[in-house]
């Protein structure tokens, strides 16, 4: 058996359907799951297309590599450009408006995420007919939620347009600050809505609780098995998903570095190339490719942090620890109660930063010694994005290196979906519930398949079983559901 | 008593002091013609041809134009706003213009006409033209990936800061910007207070590290739509 031979049916870009995340399961001779991988398009080029540019309009031109994401991409590059102008110590005004809409964006996003696309796989079931098993169906049944999760994304989205200027595509943060405050009329209006958004914040995280302890036998195995954990952290172990040092500790707690100044990433993290995918690799050099992959997001950062920096989320955060006695959780399908332990920690944060009088301030930018190398790392919603950017003396940028959340949490996805697979494949057919089963492991992560796709509704999703020899035995395509 | 001379756009009436163009009676009258590369202090130059009107039946600039007592001027007609959508349609695609980062946006004469005229896509296919930047002055950036060849800068430099830093080389669709030194800005005397900069219509000519200090909401078309200030000269119609 030559197993160059398998690898290459498989990547094959012709057989991709646009847009869709499409999953190979190999198997041995005796039909059993051998490997599952996922592969994603990733957007290819933008290391090109930006070269040359000016670094000031880095901030901006990035957010075209992501329609889901772009206030992340906007942020961690504005993060490396404070440092090209020598800018990184922001004014309290600058800082707390760009934390504002980092927070805004956290919101949007694990709303969307929690109450779009996955409620409706807690509420109706795995199994369930997928023509009710989408938002559709939740507005249906359970009407309340489905408006809570359109209010909860609405506030992060308004105060995204109130920071940067617009939804998407905006240009709040600059190098070394932003462009404007908040006026007080806007605070006003804010405020008064966000009681209702803490107390429909509290209910979600009741919800993803209340989901994973009842089905607990179900959902504990699914997807699960040890991993490392990477994410910032503030100096002192608190969580901070805007800004802070790297931290990254195995599966049972133990520290494998801490306290890292990210500029000094590529000591730390390298990032392999597999033949069969065109998506890097991330490891934590120290351990090696074969151990040292890591997760990112909502899971990772609840993990890894000593707390949580906001009373209501750190109850919440206490109670998660329960489930595991303290030690790292690894089951893939916590995601979700963390990612709702961090919409209500956001709420919180919006809270305290909307009640300080520095976001009415006036000094909006600084400036400093100039650079020529820096990079911007923030949390982003689906978890650690790296950007690293060289700027020559014509403040053009020559080189950037981006690894964006989903790359990190690449080998991850692999493996729950190689659990799932091996779980629940049944013959060489590939059923409507190892297909739903699927989803449901890759979903927990919330990739990002247009940093990767546009999956609202159901994952477009392409399921293939190969044959020890590298034939196609079975394949089968769901498109989204929108 | 002075002397006027009295014509009509669109059938109304219109005084103009002699020496004037078209464009010029009708800005003092209020009525907006759009232009690219005409400039209120610069010589004009009839490059662009938006600002296209009918003089007597006939197509003529109306920048470079002079009134003319008894002319019959056509402006806001269908056929001559097609004609004029066109052009920045094909501005459009002539360049690589991608609005969406383009540190001009909202400040964009070029954009703020797209919008004007309800362009949402050209219809014409993106050209894709092979265009560099120039980065080499300390503190002016040249991105011919969205110069017009509207010859702004080039009458600005020559007249208004006397350094004639700007020319254009080529023909047709090899026409560029350049610079009237060896290689590139560095080696000329242009600074970035120079009305050349100032002047340029679109995102080709910048300041650097300026970009996106006005807050989105605050830009100069974000507040009201380009030509806007020369209506609003208009006197109230007495009906
Ligand atoms: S120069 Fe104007 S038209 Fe061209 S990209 Fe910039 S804003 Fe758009
Ligand atoms: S640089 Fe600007 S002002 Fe000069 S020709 Fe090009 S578009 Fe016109
Ligand atoms: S404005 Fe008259 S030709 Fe350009
Ligand atoms: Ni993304």
């Amino acid at each position: 058996m030559n197993p160059s031979a398998t690898r290459t049916v498989v990547i094959e870009p012709v057989t991709r359907v646009e847009g869709h995340g499409k999953v190979t399961i190999q198997l041995d001779e005796q039909n059993r799951v051998r490997q599952a991988r996922l592969h994603i398009v990733e957007f290819r080029g933008f290391e090109r297309f930006i070269q040359g540019r000016p670094f000031w309009e880095v901030p901006v031109l990035v957010q075209r590599l992501c329609g889901i994401c772009p206030v992340s991409h906007h942020l961690a590059a504005a993060k490396a450009m404070d440092r090209i102008v020598g800018g990184e110590n922001l004014t309290p005004t600058a800082e707390k408006i760009r934390r504002l809409m980092h927070y805004g964006q956290m919101l949007q996003s694990h709303a969307l995420h929690f109450f779009h696309l996955c409620s409706p796989d807690f509420l109706f079931g795995f199994d369930a007919d997928p023509a009710v098993r989408n938002i559709v169906g939740v507005a249906r049944k359970y009407p309340d939620l489905a408006v809570q999760g359109v209010m909860l994304r609405k506030y992060g989205q308004e105060i995204i347009r109130a920071t940067a200027g617009k939804k998407i595509h905006g240009t709040g943060a600059v190098p070394g600050g932003v462009n404007r405050n908040l006026p007080v009329e806007e605070r006003d209006a804010f405020l008064k809505d966000l009681p209702q958004m803490l107390d429909w914040a509290e209910g979600a995280v009741r919800v993803a609780r209340d989901y994973t302890m009842e089905h607990l036998e179900e959902l504990a195995p699914f997807g699960a098995f040890d991993s490392n954990h990477l994410s910032l952290v503030r100096p002192n172990g608190e969580m901070d998903l805007y800004h802070g040092v790297l931290r990254a500790v195995d599966a049972k707690g133990g520290t494998i570095f801490d306290g890292v100044d990210y500029q000094n990433y590529l000591d730390y993290i390298a990032e392999d190339v597999q033949p069969w995918s065109y998506m890097k690799f991330p490891f934590i050099r120290s351990l090696g490719p074969e151990r040292g992959w890591y997760r990112v997001g909502p899971l990772a950062r609840v993990n890894l942090c000593d707390s949580i920096p906001s009373p209501k989320a750190e109850a919440a955060r206490k109670e998660f620890f329960r489930l595991t006695g303290g030690r790292p959780n690894n089951m893939t399908m916590t995601y979700h109660w963390a990612r709702m332990i961090e919409l209500l920690h956001s709420v919180e944060v919006i809270e305290q930063l909307l009640h300080d009088a520095d976001l009415q301030g006036t000094d909006l930018v600084v400036r400093g010694e100039r650079r020529n190398e820096a990079v911007g790392l923030i949390e982003a919603p689906r978890g650690t994005l790296f950007h690293h950017y060289v700027v020559n003396d014509r403040d053009q940028v020559v080189r950037c290196n981006l690894i964006v959340s989903t790359t990190n949490n690449n080998t991850p996805m692999n493996r729950a979906v190689e659990d799932v697979a091996r779980r629940y494949l049944d013959g060489v057919q590939i059923s409507e519930g190892l297909l739903n089963r699927i989803e449901v492991a890759i979903r927990a992560y919330d990739p990002c398949l247009s940093c990767a796709t546009h999956a609202l509704g159901q994952m477009p999703l392409v399921v293939e079983l190969v044959g020890p020899n590298g034939a196609t035995l079975a394949r089968r395509v769901r498109d989204s559901g929108a | 008593m002075s002397e006027t001379l009295s014509f009509t756009i669109d059938g109304v009436a219109i005084e103009a002091r002699p020496g004037q163009t078209i464009l010029q009676a009708a800005d003092d009258a209020g009525i907006y013609i759009p232009r690219l590369c005409a400039h209120k202090d610069l010589v004009p130059f009839g490059a662009c041809r938006v600002c296209t009107v009918k003089v007597n039946g006939r197509p003529q600039a109306a920048c470079t134009m002079p009134a003319a007592k008894g002319m019959v001027v056509e402006n806001n007609t269908p056929e001559l706003l097609e004609h004029r959508r066109r052009l920045i349609e094909m501005l459009f695609v002539e360049g690589n213009h991608y609005c969406m980062f383009c540190e001009k946006s909202g400040n964009c004469e070029l954009q703020a006409l797209a919008y004007r005229f309800g362009i949402t896509a050209p219809r014409f296919p993106y050209l894709f033209p092979d265009r560099d930047v120039d980065a080499s002055h300390p503190d002016v950036l040249i991105d011919r990936n969205r110069c017009i060849l509207c010859a702004r800068c080039v009458r600005a430099s020559r007249d208004l800061d006397r350094k004639g830093v700007f020319q254009f080389v080529g023909r047709g669709a090899r026409k560029k910007l350049w610079i009237n030194a060896e290689t590139e800005l560095a080696g000329t005397n242009a600074a970035a207070e120079d009305r050349a900069v100032e002047v340029c219509p679109v995102g080709c000519l910048l300041k650097k590290r300026q970009g996106y200090a006005t807050p989105i909401g605050r830009r100069l078309y974000d507040r009201r739509p380009i030509g806007s200030d020369i209506e609003s000269r208009r006197p109230t119609p007495t009906t």
